[in-house]
């Protein structure tokens, strides 16, 4: 077992596990942070993306001691006193998401671009989601969304 | 899936990491962004007992430049590699290829190193290493040695890196004035180069001076097409590239799987390397 | 319809209510739940696609730390066969399916033992402890070998792999419009294996109550109400004493349309050792243990006169059922059976579907199911008759469909289409694709010999959906009927309760629902909350497949709010002391006609049953109104789609440069819902004609066993849709509406692929085998120019 301090959505947790521990389960299993959800096993769905330390990463491709000090923002930490964000709020406002399943990743996929990039094309757009599968939407209206919640114009 | 259970080491210097594995022997596998070995070990493909965890050994990461010659850290992430100033100017073959890698979160993680050591063919960093004509620098117990990107590719997933060795940094030589193209043709955007090719051109008074092609995903290794390389010195124009590059698949020996035959990924070598060095000689 | 308040809410374009939790992380996916002392069910998989199992040892499992238990098949005996709901003709073949295997697996992946223990990873360490000893059988992998004398078998005791012959025969006989045809045109068309990829992989967990013998069960199902009942059947739980409940559910497309062998097993384990449990397949173990979709072989032929006008179709079918017939396995073929005639008039149709066994992942319903076959090999051959014909292929269709004013038209397969105008959706596509610009353009790369051709593809779909009118469905030998169920609860403050048969899991139910009620009653959309998904808090349904939903459980929504209203209407005359008929209603408000002050509001219409303290004489106190919709019809939602694909002919890689597609659903309740769903559907059909295979090899092992290997596409592989609609309203249901969960999928395929076959004609090519991947199409041009 291999302790680890992590601060998580803002909250600082110090616990004891196996060095095998991914951190998607040390989230969802230990710290019952079920908000961001497994989709695969070879990373490539996206799914599980949370912030960290600053950058998007897929949190079944890191394992928890990995993230031994370092901080980690999931889909839970990102609405503020129940304000939603602006990527919250186009997914809801331009039909971003069907089942669901796969927003939280791509919330926190589209977060990272619009801090790189904040005024993408939608090329841009689907280029920097390409990590992030999703089977409901066709992506079409998650581009709007993305867009819409950079400023720009969106039509339709 | 779940990994099966090892031991975890996160040594904080060169020094400790080549002692750690040393002292493992076979049984230990170097954990660098992780976002190659740990799919594997999901997958329950790998059993090391031992992981060591090179991800926060400080001297491993960042650019610096050595007269003419790049250096990079093995632990500089890809996302670093891509945005990084010097690699731009004087590896823009390197950035650009290394920006086609997966996905963006992959590219957070994921390392130029890591890349290197896995030495998956169909992987796109050790074709461009290749190309431009790089060495690798590994340290152990006896000591650091650089190894010629041309030796470090031994066999399928196997590099020249002895198991107490570990992959320190990469030195490229500045290609500075030379064109470059990272051609990449795969199926969807987040798989595998079925085949990939990287080119490197310098021009010398309208005609190609010297060009080094590096192929993705041709055999067991990454290759050089050495052949068309030679046909190409001294190409002026579209019709002598599209001859030259006729033997671009020569001594090649690509795989039969999903995304292709031998037979296709042949003709898309010939293909990609036209298109490739046009590109990188601005006659596309 | 009734003096109803005015249509404010439906046709609105409403942000989801389901939203809210989805995007903050406050979901409750199967796999989230957690309760006090959960085990972890972990499930050992045959690693090859047949072999008779010798010897199962699970004690050295039981060594490892953290497991509880360990069982093979036999040791779980007493579970019934798995259930077949729509065994199609009177002789099917219809094997015995053990839910976990116990002498022989028929798959690579088939259940062999399961182990529980306190977490997910001793659970999965547990599991290389077990000790299987397999005697390999030969794998049938082939379904035309399969058929053939002196096949290996898959059930060696059925003496064939033959599960059964299904013949739908009509109008003039095919040989004699053969005859008579100028022109024939016979094709084979191939329909790979599919994986559904629902995003959220499935998931059980089962809490017992020993002492009383009650069990919750939750599943990320399509279909918790036919789960409850299947489940009891095969483990002998009362019926009475199984609760299921399908929590968030992430998406199903057909794959969560099933009753799983791990939802029997997970139900078993956890009454053998009376602790709750929970079992969450992995991705790659989904594609083993998750049905397939597609797997089927065509062989159409068409008959018609020189001028293009249809004779005749005849259609052969091979399918693969997979090694075992499971929830309705033999039906989807059946579902498309009646949509290969299409749009089209013609004078006969001869069609014959075989269902064949063979050792790989069991089939079933993906999205479409049955549909999307029929629509890609009449979509398919009718571009090739055009092409034979010389006439453009949307010239072609216009000389052969039915049109508007013909409706309601009987086809040759018997389903009489009550509305529709082909005439509108395909001029309104056509207009905006802009098709003579882009043929003008495709003609002048022709010329020019251009590498990098244009091709233009075109699907004028239909399809049947709405499932189903009952009697149709014992027609057809299905086990169930097609009714859905609503209950309108009218709560004392006000507010609004619906409960729903449905189960939706991505489609926006809760929304749309909320719309319809709101509307009849009056009340506003923020009042009403839609209940669903339990069979404790709705406990009558038919659940959640074949773009029923809405057309259905939709129609009975309306229709139990018009009984609240009726029932409303009493109280509020009592106490306005009028009479019924001189009230109206509009906006959720009873008054007097004449004395508009005199009113009583719906919602106090419920507060006033609540006290009931004065309602009329013999009154129920209640308003709260059910109602069941048994559907005369099936509804017909239609649509033309066109696509253009350019194909770079040096390396066969193809592009899709534009895509257009109007679709006719019938009256639209939430466009932007719709709207989403047509573009989700685009992108699964068109990944089926570009990327998507399930690839086995000789052996029958999955090669494309994760989704590195399979290829779900990412939003940089797919194009910006343009959507529009035209709307000609279905007559079957009072709202208008015909389902569009399916048609995306439906059209999309042939539209691609007939798009990279018209590019290569000039060429010589006449079909490109599905996924359309970069080296088929170079394969095809390089064989069509050699």
């Amino acid at each position: 077992m291999t302790r680890i301090s992590v601060k998580v959505d803002g909250t600082t947790y110090q616990d004891e596990v196996e060095p095998r521990l991914l951190l998607i389960h040390y989230l969802r299993d230990r710290l019952g942070l079920t908000g961001t959800p497994i989709g695969c096993d070879t990373s490539n769905c996206g799914a599980c993306t949370v912030d960290l330390d600053g950058v998007s990463v897929k949190s079944c491709s890191v394992l928890a001691v990995q993230a031994d000090g370092g901080e980690v923002t999931t889909v839970q930490g990102l609405a503020r006193d129940g304000e939603w964000t602006e990527l919250q709020k186009a997914f809801h406002e331009k039909h971003g998401l069907q089942c669901g399943y796969c927003t939280p990743g791509m919330l926190m996929a589209a977060r990272d671009l619009l801090r790189e990039n904040p005024h993408p094309s939608s090329d841009e757009v689907r280029h920097a989601l390409e990590g992030n599968l999703c089977r409901c939407t066709g992506y079409q209206n998650i581009v709007r969304a993305v867009l819409a919640a950079s400023g720009q114009e969106v039509t339709a | 899936m779940i990994p099966p259970a090892f031991e975890y080491a996160r040594p904080a210097s060169v020094d400790e990491a080549v002692r750690t594995l040393a002292e493992a022997g076979e049984e230990a596998k170097v954990l660098a962004g992780g976002q190659s070995l740990l799919p594997l070990l999901r997958l329950r493909l790998a059993f090391p007992e031992l992981v060591v965890d090179v991800g926060r050994i400080p001297e491993l990461r960042g650019v610096r430049e050595d007269g003419d010659t790049l250096v990079i850290g093995a632990m500089t992430t890809h996302h670093d590699v891509v945005t990084d100033p010097l690699v731009r100017r004087h590896a823009g073959l390197l950035a650009a290829a290394t920006a086609t890698v997966a996905d963006p979160a992959v590219r957070h993680r994921g390392t130029l190193g890591g890349s290197l050591a896995h030495a998956d063919p169909a992987g796109d960093l050790p074709a461009v290493i290749l190309a431009l004509g790089g060495e690798l620098v590994a340290q152990g117990p006896r000591g650091r040695r650089a190894v010629a990107a041309g030796d470090f590719f031994v066999d399928y997933l196997q590099s020249a890196l002895e198991p107490d060795e570990l992959l320190v940094e990469v030195r490229l030589p500045k290609a500075d004035g030379w064109g470059f193209h990272y051609e990449k043709f795969h199926p969807v955007a987040q798989s595998w180069a079925t085949v990939g090719v990287a080119a490197l051109v310098r021009r010398d008074d309208g005609h190609i001076a010297e060009a080094r092609i590096g192929l993705t995903n041709m055999g067991a290794t990454p290759l050089r097409a050495t052949a068309a390389e030679a046909a190409l010195t001294g190409a002026g124009g579209t019709e002598s590239v599209a001859r030259a590059v006729e033997s671009a698949a020569e001594g090649t020996h690509p795989a039969q799987d999903t995304a292709a035959s031998p037979e296709y990924r042949e003709h898309l070598a010939r293909v990609l390397t036209r298109r490739a060095v046009l590109a990188a000689a601005g006659m596309g | 319809m009734t003096d109803q308040a005015v249509q404010s809410e439906v046709g609105r374009a409403r942000p989801r209510k389901e939203d809210a939790r989805l995007i903050t992380g406050q979901t409750n996916w199967t796999d989230n739940i957690s309760v006090n002392g959960l085990l972890h069910l972990a499930i050992l998989r045959s690693p090859m696609a047949h072999a008779r199992i010798e010897r199962v040892d699970v004690s050295p499992a039981l060594e490892r730390p953290g497991v509880v238990a360990a069982f093979s098949g036999r040791d779980l005996d007493g579970l019934g066969s798995l259930p077949c709901a729509w065994p199609v003709t009177e002789d099917i073949v219809l094997p015995d399916h053990p839910p976990i295997a116990v002498d022989e697996v028929r798959y690579a992946g088939d259940p062999v033992a399961v182990v529980v223990a306190r977490d997910r990873y001793a659970a999965a360490d547990a599991l290389e402890a077990i000790e299987v000893d397999y005697e390999p059988l030969p794998p049938v992998l082939d379904l035309e070998a399969a058929l053939a004398e002196g096949s290996p078998l898959v059930h060696s005791d059925k003496g064939t792999n033959r599960s059964y012959v299904w013949p739908l025969k009509t109008g003039e006989d095919f040989d004699s419009v053969r005859r008579r045809a100028e022109v024939t045109v016979k094709r084979r068309y191939v329909h790979q294996r599919l994986i559904p990829n629902a995003m959220e992989p499935r998931a059980v967990v089962v809490t017992p109550l020993a002492a009383s013998g009650e069990y919750t069960l939750y599943s990320a199902t399509q279909i918790p109400h036919i789960l409850r009942i299947m489940l009891a059947v095969v483990t002998g739980i009362p019926e009475h004493k199984l609760r299921v409940i399908a929590p968030d559910v992430g998406g199903g497309f057909g794959s969560k349309l099933q009753v799983y062998g791990e939802e029997a097993i997970a139900l078993a384990v956890a009454r053998r050792i009376g602790r709750p449990v929970k079992w969450t397949e992995s991705r790659s173990e989904g594609y083993l243990a998750t049905h397939h979709g597609r797997g089927m072989i065509q062989d159409v032929e068409v008959a018609a006169m020189r001028d293009g006008r249809l004779l005749g179709l005849k259609v052969d079918l091979l399918t693969d059922m997979g090694a075992y017939l499971m929830l309705v396995t033999p039906g989807i073929p059946i579902l498309g059976a009646f949509m290969y005639p299409a749009i089209y008039k013609m004078d006969s149709y001869d069609f014959t579907c075989t269902g064949v066994f063979t050792t790989r992942t069991p089939t079933d319903a993906y999205r479409g199911a049955g549909r999307p076959e029929a629509t890609y090999a009449i979509e398919r051959i009718m571009d090739e008759l055009a092409a034979e014909v010389g006439l453009d292929p949307v010239e072609l269709r216009r000389r052969n469909w039915i049109g508007h004013e013909e409706f309601p038209y009987t086809t040759i397969a018997g389903l009489t289409y009550d509305s529709g105008n082909y005439e509108a959706a395909t001029g309104k596509a056509l207009a905006l694709f802009e098709y003579d610009k882009l043929r003008a353009e495709q003609a002048d790369r022709t010329a020019r010999g251009d590498s990098v051709r244009l091709g233009i593809g075109v699907s004028t779909y239909t399809e049947m959906c709405g499932l189903a009118p009952s009697r149709v469905l014992r027609d057809l030998r299905y086990a169930a009927g097609g009714w859905e169920a609503a209950t309108i609860r009218m709560l004392p403050t006000g507010k609004v309760e619906v409960v729903t048969g449905t189960s939706p899991h991505g489609q926006g139910h809760v929304t749309s629902w909320s719309q319809i009620a709101a509307d009849v009653l009056g009340v506003p959309f923020e009042d009403v909350e839609v209940v669903h998904g339990d069979t404790k808090a709705a406990p009558q349904g038919m659940d959640t497949y074949g773009s029923r939903s809405l057309v259905v459980g939709g129609a009975a929504v309306h229709h139990a709010a018009q009984k609240v209203v009726a029932k409303a209407r009493k109280i509020a005359a009592h106490l306005l002391e009028a009479s019924e008929q001189d009230l109206d209603f509009a906006d959720g408000v009873f008054s007097v006609k004449g004395s508009p002050e005199a009113r009583k509001t719906i919602q106090e219409v419920a507060f006033e049953t609540f006290t009931s303290h004065d309602l009329p004489d013999g009154m129920e106190p209640t308003i709260n109104a059910e109602h069941l919709v048994d559907p005369d019809n099936f509804s017909y939602p239609h649509g033309t789609h066109l696509c253009a694909v350019e194909v770079d002919t040096e390396t066969g890689q193809t592009k899709i440069r534009s895509y257009v597609c109007v679709d006719d659903v019938g009256r639209v309740v939430n466009p932007m819902i719709v709207e989403g769903q047509v573009h989700g559907g685009l992108a699964q059909g068109i990944a089926q004609a570009l990327f998507e295979e399930a690839v086995y090899d000789d052996e029958g092992n999955l090669v494309t066993g994760t989704m590195a290997d399979y290829l779900v596409p990412s939003a940089a592989d797919l194009p910006e849709f343009v959507t529009e609609r035209t709307e000609t309203p279905a007559t079957s249901n009072p709202l208008g509406v015909k389902g569009v969960g399916e048609a995306g999928t439906i059209a999309s395929t042939p539209a691609v692929v007939n798009a990279i076959v018209d590019a290569l004609r000039p060429l010589g090519v006449h079909d490109v085998r599905m996924p359309c991947t970069p080296e088929r199409v170079w394969r095809a041009v390089r064989e069509a120019r050699s």
